[in-house]
């Protein structure tokens, strides 16, 4: 069960600097949970506290977005590859309204 | 005006405090700007990995289509980013455009800048006549503005 995980920069000094890790899980919370385990402190970066997928983090199953495969139920096979974006946003609105505006 | 910069206390290698930029660029820049005011504009510069030299223009739609907001569309960013890693080139640019306020990072900006390797540039199309453009590095939070070098190379048009 082996998933291609590719690391963006701002999250590589959670990998030694790798661009590209390898993890396992049969879905995309199996994955960061293991991920997790050998890379501490990856998983606070693309969940939220109250345990929903970031906002501003895209992850992608080959080449889809997970938000139309189940979010973070979405299944995983072996040999996909996952790649993690951090979203490019901001704006002029201040950052509490940008979140109201956006529903979190 | 005078907007306090917070001084980066911390060196994150190869920062080299201004950006260099060729004239067709940020022409390019401004025409993008003022195309989707008052919306906000973005979109990406890429260039060959560790050159430091924005040289591929590549307007992005803002997903938000927001006159206070942009997003990058989650797929065509995947398309935008693949392609630059299979050139060998990274996003050496991030620029928006705010549409009724200084060309200055909001906390927003700050809070959402996830590219630490990126020249982070602001233009203003506020005032019709007037360009605005600055450039920021934005790292864990601190930004640090840079000085712009507008150079008129010979480009591939």
């Amino acid at each position: 069960m082996a998933i291609e995980v590719r690391v963006p920069t701002i999250l590589r000094s959670y990998t030694g600097g790798s661009k590209v890790v390898e993890g396992a899980g049969d879905t995309l919370t199996a994955l960061i949970d293991d991920l997790d385990a050998k890379h501490s402190g990856f998983k606070g970066r693309l969940i939220t506290p109250e345990g929903g997928l970031h906002r501003f983090v895209n992850i992608y199953i080959n080449d889809e977005d997970v938000r139309f495969l189940g979010a973070l139920d979405a299944k995983l096979n072996d040999g996909d590859s996952v790649t993690i974006l951090p979203a490019v946003a901001g704006g002029a609105l201040g950052f509490a309204a940008a979140a109201a505006l956006l529903g979190r | 005006m005078a907007t306090a910069i917070l001084g980066g206390g911390k060196s994150h290698g190869n920062v080299n405090n201004v950006l260099t930029i060729d004239r067709a660029i940020v022409d390019a820049i401004f025409a993008h700007a003022r195309r989707d005011h008052p919306d906000e504009a973005c979109g990406v510069i890429a260039g060959p990995v560790g050159s430091d030299a924005p040289t591929r223009f590549i307007p992005m739609d803002n997903s938000a289509r927001s006159q206070t907001f942009y997003q990058f569309d989650s797929m065509e960013q995947l398309r935008v980013w693949r392609e630059m890693d299979d050139n060998d080139e990274e996003p050496v640019v991030i620029y928006h455009s705010h549409t009724a306020t200084e060309a200055y990072p909001s906390r927003t900006d700050i809070n959402l800048a996830g590219e630490p390797g990126a020249h982070y540039v602001l233009v203003s199309t506020r005032e019709p006549g007037v360009d605005e453009i600055r450039s920021f590095r934005i790292v864990d939070g601190a930004v640090t503005e840079e000085k712009i070098d507008i150079v008129d190379a010979k480009v591939d048009a």
